[in-house]
């Protein structure tokens, strides 16, 4: 373990200029904190905080000069990894031959800088998503091997944050190339930095940093006990998939559908979701034709169109389609949990609705069930 | 090789402010394309001469809002292999259909020397209230590429790319922070159609709601989200009564919240 003093931040970020990664790191733009282009470290939103509850985020000034003083934001890595939209190929006719172009992508080397615990176990969920099996999608492999994962270990946790339940967070303990803790105290200000993979040892090994001492590695060690003191939701996924799917039926779903807009916010902000449409275009000529593909959600009509109309038309059906997926079925398809705790969904949805108070709803319902059966 | 006929478009106006019309002419660059695989047989906008129809397409930009207009409608629908509706005021009656909340006498007689002369109806109201209509295009205005798709689609016989989804969705896609949740500003994207690709919220405004209401469109959540925002009734029933205040969806919310 290294230290970074935070004074000197620019000469990590410079290394990895040298080695041609593109930075892409937490940046403040339209009172919120994104992922964007990262030049220098006066980039990071230096002194500024978030504020989260459902359907609510706020940044505000906080009461120091940390760079990375705040949560998850509206966006996710997966908007470089898999960007929105993506133009798959271009076919040509020719005479009565049709010829096929693949899209070419550049093979961007990224170097994600701020990564949390949550957003390392998605990326490694969507992974299995994109990669793990008999399908490959190449774009994405390519620019996920390329990448760097340079995370931070939160030191804070907001109110829709629930890693702890999700066993995602907050402390980083493996899938980063190198790992940051930010610590300020006693007017000092600097980083606790370690590599987790040889291209972390390469960066690391060209920055010639200063051993941390035990008191250093003690502080961070309070960081990481701070933030775990500070989360205040939690959902119990003991049992969950067999209770999500043995309520199928609930009337859960309905009631929840009185307040789902089904406007597919939850799923756009969600790190691991990866649903996605193709769109077919022509040239007003007949002779050429492109297939886009954007991000699609489960909470769309035409999302589950087949021939002779859509399966699931009740914003109920929807709704469960997403929670069960996310707790329940995720596991069969993909062997993990779809969900990470990071709480994207909930304050995101314009009307606050909370995956884990309606997943907490269908285990009272039926333990009450239960319980009454039992009495009957 | 015997050249396959260029199939014959026609444009009619009933009451509206022919922005969406003009769109067409707005295509510039692609109106030339088009004109090449559309013979443009009946556009007073654009052209005087007028060629008789049938037509295998017509597009029909405003409400009705005369008894004269109700009329002619149907012979145009008699005319028109498909009839496709283009903006707000023949998808929904559009702005004009405010006075369907008032009495028209009314403003007729405040407005006018000599009432007596006004022939006009209480309600304006959309096209499909009058005929069948084979497809929707929603906006106010509409967006001039969605027009071209949905021709150009027309052309190639292929399912046009208009998706029924929500304005978030593409405010999402295009990287938009939500200005409903970090600002706590009104705007309509969750309930509205999209094809704007998030106009407003991409300059940091609420959606007016111009496209109309998305299908499922759960007015009633949204406007309940408002209250708790602090939106009292009055501004609930203006926010709903806009370019499509007498769509079903947007009528219903604003109704409810004028008792
Ligand atoms: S379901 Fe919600 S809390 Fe879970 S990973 Fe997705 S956005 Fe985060
Ligand atoms: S849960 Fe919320 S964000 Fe998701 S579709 Fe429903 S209203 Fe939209
Ligand atoms: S700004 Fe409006 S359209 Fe965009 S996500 Fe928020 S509620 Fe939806």
């Amino acid at each position: 373990m290294k230290i970074l003093q935070a004074n000197n931040f620019d000469l990590l970020l410079n290394i990895l200029k040298e080695n041609e990664y593109e930075i892409i790191g937490p940046t403040i733009q339209n009172g919120a904190i994104v992922y964007d282009k990262i030049e220098s470290s006066r980039d990071f939103p230096i002194g500024y905080t978030d504020k989260q509850t459902p359907a609510t985020y706020r940044i505000e000034k906080s009461n120091n000069d940390a760079f990375f003083h705040f949560v998850v934001g509206p966006q996710s890595w997966k908007r470089y990894l898999y960007p929105p939209v993506q133009k798959l190929f271009t076919a040509f006719l020719n005479g009565n031959a049709i010829k096929f172009e693949k899209e070419e992508f550049l093979p961007i080397k990224y170097a994600f800088i701020g990564v949390r615990s949550c957003e390392i176990q998605a990326i490694e969920i969507q992974d299995k998503v994109f990669f793990g099996g008999e399908f490959q999608n190449n774009r994405y492999k390519t620019l996920r091997k390329n990448s760097l994962i340079i995370a931070v270990n939160c030191s804070k946790a907001e109110s829709n944050c629930f890693c702890t339940s999700m066993e995602s967070g907050p402390e980083v303990k493996s899938g980063y190339d190198l790992v940051l803790t930010e610590i300020i105290y006693d007017k000092e200000h600097y980083f606790l930095i370690n590599s987790g993979s040889q291209k972390g040892d390469e960066i690391l090994s060209q920055m010639n940093l200063l051993e941390a001492d035990e008191n250093a590695l003690k502080l961070g060690k309070d960081v990481i006990e701070k933030t775990k003191s500070q989360i205040t939701k939690h959902l119990n996924i003991s049992n969950l998939k067999e209770l999500l799917l043995k309520n199928i039926e609930s009337s859960i779903w309905e009631d929840v559908a009185k307040r789902c807009l089904s406007c597919g916010n939850c799923t756009m902000v969600c790190p691991t979701c990866f649903c996605m449409t193709v769109e077919d275009y022509t040239d007003l000529q007949k002779t050429k034709a492109e297939r886009i593909q954007k991000w699609d959600s489960c909470f769309t009509l035409e999302y589950s169109y087949i021939h002779g109309g859509s399966v699931r038309v009740s914003v109920g059906s929807r709704y469960r389609q997403w929670l069960t997926h996310k707790l329940a079925s995720w596991h069969e398809q993909f062997g993990t949990s779809g969900c990470v705790g990071c709480g994207r969904c909930i304050t995101w949805c314009p009307v606050g609705i909370d995956i884990t108070e309606e997943a907490s709803k269908i285990r009272k319902i039926s333990e009450y069930q239960n319980i009454s059966l039992e009495e009957n | 090789m015997v050249k396959s006929k260029k199939p014959k478009l026609a444009v009619w106006k009933f009451a509206s402010c022919d922005g969406c019309q003009l769109s067409l002419l707005d295509c510039e660059d692609e109106l030339l394309d088009v004109a090449e695989i559309v013979e443009i047989a009946n556009f007073p906008e654009a052209s005087r001469e007028v060629k008789p129809g049938p037509y295998d397409i017509s597009l029909v930009e405003g409400s009705i809002t005369t008894p004269h207009d109700a009329e002619r409608i149907h012979k145009i629908r008699r005319q028109s292999k498909i009839l496709i509706t283009i903006g707000a005021c023949a998808t929904a009656g559009g702005i004009q259909a405010l006075r369907n909340f008032k009495d028209v006498r009314e403003f007729i007689n405040l407005v006018y020397a000599n009432p007596k002369f006004i022939s006009t109806l209480q309600n304006s109201t959309p096209i499909s209230h009058h005929v069948y209509v084979d497809y929707e295009l929603r906006g106010c205005p509409i967006n001039k590429y969605q027009l071209l798709e949905v021709l150009n689609a027309f052309i190639n016989n292929r399912k046009p790319n208009i998706p029924n989804t929500s304005v978030c969705i593409e405010c999402k896609r295009k990287g938009i922070t939500c200005v409903m949740v970090s600002e706590g500003k009104v705007c309509l994207g969750p309930v509205t159609h999209s094809g704007c690709n998030a106009l407003c919220p991409s300059y940091n405004r609420g959606c007016f709601g111009c496209y109309g209401p998305k299908e499922a469109s759960n007015t009633s959540s949204l406007a309940n989200q408002f209250e708790s925002m602090g939106l009292g009734n009055y501004d609930i029933v203006r926010t709903f009564r806009g370019f499509n205040a007498y769509s079903d969806a947007f009528r219903k919310e604003s109704e409810a919240y004028e008792k």
